[in-house]
């Protein structure tokens, strides 16, 4: 009889706990096209592995089922990660103090056992009645983001964002290692719209200041726009399989798949060196068909990111794309390529130039928003990537844009050149220009003038010409570009043993 | 009506439409010369060209406005 009371009492509780907050919030939830908590991780994980920490949190406060956050460990395809997510149908998601304490350990759990951690995250901030318990002290909010800082680079952390993510809360996807974002409704800011028209009198919609959109393709804050929330959880777990559970292990290794048949390296790149062309189109001919993982596609597009695998091996390529913006690097594109080379760097993912560059912006524009402090970002990043790095000069590298592009300065494991490239200070229209500029102007006959530029630029051409370059083994090696696939792929099975025990040191101190 | 934009400071190398002409989404409309390379510069949406801002030779600035869309 007693024993009968106790097993229906617990599933009862068991049964409430499971179902959230009150049927108006999950029929809003629906409305907007979220699924409820308990679903999405039901997408993400295996069938039945997910194993759930502290259900009974906040139990006898009645109505805060879990306190608002499901946290437990899960399989995703077959390898375990640690998963926290809110559940916005109870009070919005906000934290409580028994909320935080979750987080708290589930992150600790993550870091004992060296697997991924997730961040599902849809809330709209603290509980303001309970800040005391959950905010200033040193289990509160705050130990969430310096346990992110510390787990950083350890495990990967990933962020997906379904709702929002407010003031504090807002730093849970800032320092995640990516951060998926579902169009329409997830977002991003520390003061509400309605916040801010009271504090600075600005009338802005959510959407303009803080959603997904505008996150992905100005900010730089989010990596990846997803259209629901279905597909930013299979993006997630895509993601998941070019790393290793923590920067101990070696990166998955998936079968082999060909490159996509079609256009030929060699029939991609214009001859004109000022012309642009595509380079999607060249990073196809090299990779394994279809395993593309594009990071921040539109934020800076001058600059490529994006996650692939070479004979089933994971390889981050950073790529300059000649048809936006001449592929000039820019504040922003540096800021993105120096955060990717980090994330593969961390996690034991080698790393693809293909440097197709005129070099840093010039002008009073970028000046003012500090391209040199940000450009030094990105050349101290892959300067102090110590994965395999290989250098392919498709085209022109130009100036800083070839250190940027980890020149044969900055210890390539090999810096090979297409039979198109050039590698100078600057083009030799440009060159000319700065060396000659008195001269030219001094010379008054018109054909004169002409025959004289047209002298220096046969000069300027043979000075830098190729195989002087290679002559002088400034480049490694020149390469065919339809063999070029082949080619990385044999160079890379080769420097993956490689080994660069560093000076002993604390850290070099970041030029943010 | 929309405007399109510069995407970075540059010369006008050459204006591809003219009043009136239809453009599609992703077709180039005016060709900026910039650090020494040609810079396309692509309609977003489709729409009619209304106005056209710019001539050939004209220095612009990251965000000059080049022509409108209707």
């Amino acid at each position: 009889m007693t024993q009968t009371t106790n097993q229906s009492r617990f599933q009862e509780a068991v049964e409430s706990i499971k179902k959230g907050g009150q049927q108006k919030y999950h029929d809003k939830s629906a409305e907007q096209g979220k699924m409820f908590a308990r679903t999405r991780i039901e997408r993400l994980t295996d069938e039945g592995s997910f194993k759930e920490d502290a259900l009974f949190a906040n139990y006898l406060a009645g109505d805060l089922p879990a306190d608002g956050v499901i946290t437990g460990t899960a399989l995703v395809q077959g390898r375990p990660v640690c998963i926290m997510a809110n559940d916005s149908t109870i009070k919005a998601g906000s934290w409580g103090a028994r909320t935080v304490e979750k987080i708290i350990r589930i992150q600790e759990t993550a870091e004992k056992l060296r697997v991924p951690m997730l961040y599902l995250v849809d809330s709209a901030g603290a509980r303001i009645t309970d800040q005391l318990d959950m905010f200033p002290n040193r289990r509160g909010a705050g130990r969430i983001f310096h346990n992110q800082v510390r787990l950083s680079g350890f495990i990967p952390q990933v962020c997906l964002l379904f709702g929002p993510s407010a003031a504090g809360g807002a730093y849970i996807p800032a320092f995640c290692d990516i951060v998926i974002m579902v169009d329409g409704n997830a977002s991003m800011y520390l003061g509400s719209p309605r916040m801010a028209e009271k504090v600075i009198g600005e009338k802005v919609t959510l959407e303009e200041m803080g959603g997904a959109r505008m996150h992905c393709s100005v900010s730089g804050c989010g990596d990846l726009l997803a259209a629901n929330e279905e597909e930013a959880i299979d993006k997630a777990i895509d993601y998941l399989s070019y790393f290793p559970s923590n920067f101990t292990e070696a990166v998955p290794v998936k079968e082999a798949v060909e490159a996509v048949s079609g256009n030929a390296m060699s029939e991609l790149i214009p001859a004109n060196q000022n012309a642009p062309f595509n380079m999607y189109d060249a990073i196809d001919t090299l990779i394994d068909k279809g395993s593309f993982f594009e990071i921040k596609k539109l934020f800076a597009p001058e600059l490529i990111t994006g996650l692939a695998r070479l004979n089933g091996k994971p390889v981050g390529i950073i790529a300059n794309q000649p048809k936006v913006k001449g592929g000039v690097l820019f504040v922003d594109s540096a800021d993105k390529g120096a955060k990717f080379i980090q994330l593969c760097d961390a996690f034991g993912i080698p790393l693809l130039f293909l440097a197709d560059v005129p070099g840093f912006m010039i002008g009073t524009k970028v000046e003012r928003a500090g391209i040199i402090r940000h450009g030094a970002k990105l050349i101290s990043a892959m300067s102090s990537a110590t994965v395999p790095k290989i250098s392919v000069i498709v085209r022109k590298a130009y100036g800083a844009g070839l250190y940027a592009m980890a020149g044969p300065a900055f210890e390539p494991d090999c810096c090979i050149a297409l039979p198109s490239a050039q590698i100078a200070v600057m083009g030799p229209e440009a060159a000319v220009n700065a060396v000659y500029s008195n001269k030219i102007q001094a010379i008054e006959d018109p054909k004169e003038k002409i025959a004289f530029v047209q002298q220096k630029h046969k000069e300027y051409q043979e000075e830098i010409d190729l195989y002087r370059l290679a002559s002088e083994l400034i480049i490694d090696d020149i390469v065919d570009p339809d063999d070029l696939r082949s080619t990385l792929i044999q160079r890379f099975d080769y420097y993956s043993t490689k080994h660069i025990p560093l000076p002993p040191k604390k850290h070099s101190v970041y030029p943010v | 009506m929309k405007n399109i934009q510069s995407t970075m400071a540059g010369t006008v190398l050459q204006v591809l439409v003219k009043a009136g002409d239809q453009v599609e989404a992703g077709q180039a409309v005016m060709m900026l010369e910039s650090m020494k390379m040609e810079i396309p510069v692509e309609a977003e949406t489709s729409g009619t060209v209304n106005v056209i801002k710019v001539n050939a030779g004209d220095f612009v600035n990251e965000g000059d406005d080049l022509l409108t869309l209707e």
